[in-house]
């Protein structure tokens, strides 16, 4: 059995047929091709499928479709104004804050809403914050010192 | 994850109704513990029943000398609301240390003390702050809900709607964290209420969350480090796992507890 549901993407506002059972993280790649948002485990641990749902970030893998009707969600892809990257993108780019990339989208995600309205925010709120991001490659150094960067330059 | 059908009742009525009609429907809070076990496929729901958009479970109130909060709020809400902070900031900072900032963007504290996971923090305060907990049909202390591991007093269609936390004059949760999971190894919730002192001890109970009445006679008596110094916990009645053995959650029972009485300030 399907229901349909509806939300805001990206500042779009798109609708589908899903089963109850289908999780956001599905809908948003199987249905959607938005397959920016990733899925590293199956134990809500890891946040590579970090999304925002109404301004807050969440793990895509661990709510529902059905949760997220009439919701606004934001995903990587809705970050960049066309060719310009969003300034925490753009802090990753620069600082090497990514290796494989595999974690990114969740990182930046979890990024931006960590450090909104926090300028001046300190390397161990970052490293405390980003617990529920793991990344198998950089050793979190650059990222930490990426997200740095993006808070500054997002006050701007 | 098996099939289910999904239900958004927009009333407590509608969520009690349809709980007694599903085959076998379970409550859905904010997900971040019932998700992830169907996606293991250990449970097999017929109905979910989004608790999501009921407001009367929602929010935080200050009643007098107690703090309510209803079952709906989430962990970040907790952990940011002025009221809370003013009144018992330890509770803040105990809901701002669950899990990641994902899991506190959307889990709750109905979801948490009705799961009662022997290592989870809410069941520490409720039983340190002599919480009651507020159903769609009756109160229960704490002491008479938190049963045994993931067990509680909860008949099968109860719904808890609120937690009711009576103000203390101080109190601190100290929590060794496993780091990967970042759920309690030990936590132990230490308060000085206007009826006596508690200490609640979370992760390392055999049988969930429990108190420790020879530390709270010491600190009722003396309310300083130095009276708890040697006191132990029984082994036979912890926990021994992966993560830590008995003898040392014992030790860090101890440990936790100096260290929350310190923080008592
Ligand atoms: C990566 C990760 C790390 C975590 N770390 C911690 C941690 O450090 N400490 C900690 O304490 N917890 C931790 N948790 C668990 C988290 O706090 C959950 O949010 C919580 O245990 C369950 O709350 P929920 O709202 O998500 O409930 P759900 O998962 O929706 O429901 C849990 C159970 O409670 C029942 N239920 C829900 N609401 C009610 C109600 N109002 N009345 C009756 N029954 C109800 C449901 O039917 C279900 O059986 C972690 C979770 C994850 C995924
Ligand atoms: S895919 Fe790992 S937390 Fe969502
Ligand atoms: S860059 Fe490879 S997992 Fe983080």
């Amino acid at each position: 059995m399907t229901v349909t549901v509806s939300m805001t993407v990206n500042g779009e506002v798109v609708s589908g047929e899903v089963e109850p059972r289908t999780l956001l993280v599905q809908f948003l790649r199987d249905q959607l091709r938005l397959t920016g948002t990733h899925i590293g485990c199956d134990t809500s641990q890891c946040g590579a499928c970090v999304v925002h749902v109404d301004g807050v970030s969440v793990k895509s893998c661990t709510m529902l479709a059905v949760q997220a009707e009439n919701a606004a969600i934001t995903t990587i892809e809705g970050l960049a104004d066309g060719e310009r990257l969003h300034p925490m993108q753009e802090a990753f780019r620069e600082n090497h804050g990514l290796q494989c990339g595999y974690c990114t989208p969740g990182m930046v995600m979890s990024a931006i809403d960590l450090v909104r309205d926090r300028p001046d925010i300190t390397e161990d709120e970052i490293r405390k914050g980003i617990d529920g991001n793991l990344c198998r490659c950089t050793g979190y150094h650059n990222i930490v010192k990426s997200i740095k960067a993006g808070a500054q330059a997002m006050k701007g | 994850m098996y099939e289910f059908d999904y239900r958004r009742p927009n009333t407590l009525d509608e969520a009690l109704e349809a709980l007694r009609t599903a085959p076998d429907g379970k409550l859905l809070a904010g997900g971040q513990t019932l998700l992830p076990t169907l996606k293991q496929r250990l449970a097999n729901p017929s109905d979910l029943i989004d608790l999501a958009h009921i407001q009367d479970l929602k929010g935080i109130s200050v009643e007098g000398d107690t703090l309510v909060i209803g079952a709906m709020t989430r962990h970040a809400e907790v952990a940011t609301s002025p009221d809370v902070r003013a009144r018992i900031p330890a509770l803040a900072e105990l809901a701002g240390d669950i899990g990641d900032r994902q899991v506190r963007n959307r889990g709750t504290i109905g979801g948490s003390i009705a799961n009662n996971d022997p290592a989870a923090d809410y069941p520490a305060a409720c039983l340190g702050l002599n919480a009651t907990i507020t159903t769609d049909r009756r109160e229960i202390g704490a002491d008479d809900f938190f049963t045994d591991l993931f067990e509680t007093a909860l008949v099968e269609d109860e719904v808890v709607v609120a937690v009711r936390f009576p103000v203390p004059v101080r109190a601190a949760y100290m929590k060794f964290k496993n780091p990967a999971s970042r759920y309690a190894i030990v936590g132990v919730f230490v308060a000085q209420n206007s009826d006596g002192v508690r200490v609640a001890v979370t992760g390392a109970g055999a049988s969930g969350v429990f108190r420790v009445p020879e530390m709270e006679a010491a600190l009722a008596a003396d309310f300083a480090t130095g009276a708890i110094e040697g006191i132990a916990v029984p082994q036979d009645d912890l926990n021994s796992d992966i993560h830590a053995s008995a003898e040392y959650r014992a030790h860090l029972v101890g440990v936790m507890a100096r260290r929350a009485v310190a923080a008592c300030g």
